[in-house]
């Protein structure tokens, strides 16, 4: 069987269907809004963006999968660089880099300069605790988790609060493999 | 003209979430295809332990008398299986393609409950 080559995540961005950014980001913006406003609480909505994250992730990632073609990391390292060069680019159209990697290589940041999320937002004083784009920490985490990772995804500079850029830190808590229900011995 | 029997879709605990036959031969009722479908996603499991090779992702391809059993499984442990005539050629490809349409499909219908059976709209 001729081995299959992974596609760029420019190829797989120029192939896929994409909507307007303008509405996704107003649209997402939408979203943020109204959970402020049922939620009330700045840390409550927090939590909710990174769980409606983890929803998207889990189902997020059997299509960037299957449309990219990669064939399983090695290690971290390379799933990181995947997921911020070919996942970034595939679903948000931007590209992210990884660095600032620990002793271990299980500890990284994602770096995006440009996130489409945040165009024409400000956030008022009183939301100042909020994480804008806590989805997208959840979405990583949904990802990972489906393909037996277990990370913690925090957010370590927001440009919403005044940083230079977003940096996401994804620390690999665990490989949990499949495990099967069979006994060795008896 | 070689042609397909039937498709499954399992999920990763091994429980059977979609099932089409395409023809007579091998025509089964629901109860049969969830047991054929364990039977398939533990025999997948023990081939893993099985293997010589270290790093085994467990089988691909069955080759019988009277049929091909071909079975891509997805980084996320989705199993997709085709059982069709011997010698029928790019049932990966197929597979594949199956594999992006579930993506498409499935996964992002809201109503869709992870690892449950997929209901077709009658």
């Amino acid at each position: 069987m001729a081995p299959v080559i992974p596609r760029s995540g420019d190829a797989i961005f120029a192939s896929v269907e994409r909507v307007n950014a303008e509405l996704f980001t107003l649209t997402y913006g939408a979203i943020v809004r109204q959970l402020l406003t049922d939620l009330e609480e700045v840390e409550e909505v927090n939590k909710q963006l990174d769980q409606m994250g983890y929803n998207i992730g889990i189902r997020l990632v059997d299509e960037f999968l299957a449309k990219s073609n990669v064939s399983r990391c090695i290690d971290f390292k390379e799933t990181a660089e995947v997921i911020a060069k070919v996942g970034f680019k595939m679903f948000l159209g931007v590209t992210a880099s990884v660095s600032n990697w620990d002793a271990d290589g299980t500890c990284c940041s994602i770096i995006l300069e440009d996130n489409p999320l945040v165009d024409f937002v400000e956030l008022p004083d009183t939301c100042q605790g909020l994480y804008y784009c806590n989805v997208l920490s959840g979405v990583i985490r949904g990802a990972l988790e489906m393909v037996s990772m277990k990370t913690e995804v925090t957010w370590v500079r927001d440009m919403l609060r005044g940083d230079d850029a977003f940096e996401l830190q994804v620390k690999l808590l665990k490989q949990v493999p499949e495990e099967y229900p069979y006994k060795d011995d008896e | 003209m070689a042609a397909i029997y039937s498709l499954y879709i399992i999920n990763k605990s091994g429980g059977l979430i979609f099932y089409k036959d395409y023809g007579s031969a091998g025509r089964m009722d629901t109860n049969d295809s969830l047991r054929v479908a364990s039977l398939w996603h533990s025999m997948h499991a023990i081939s893993q332990q099985l293997s010589p090779v270290v790093g085994c992702s467990g089988i691909e391809l069955l080759e019988a008398d009277t049929f091909d059993l071909h079975c891509f499984q997805s980084l996320t442990g989705t199993k997709f299986f085709v059982v069709c005539e011997p010698g029928t050629q790019q049932m990966e490809g197929l597979l594949k393609a199956i594999y992006e349409l579930y993506t498409d499909y499935v996964l992002k219908n809201p109503f869709y409950e992870m690892e449950m059976p997929i209901r077709k709209p009658s």
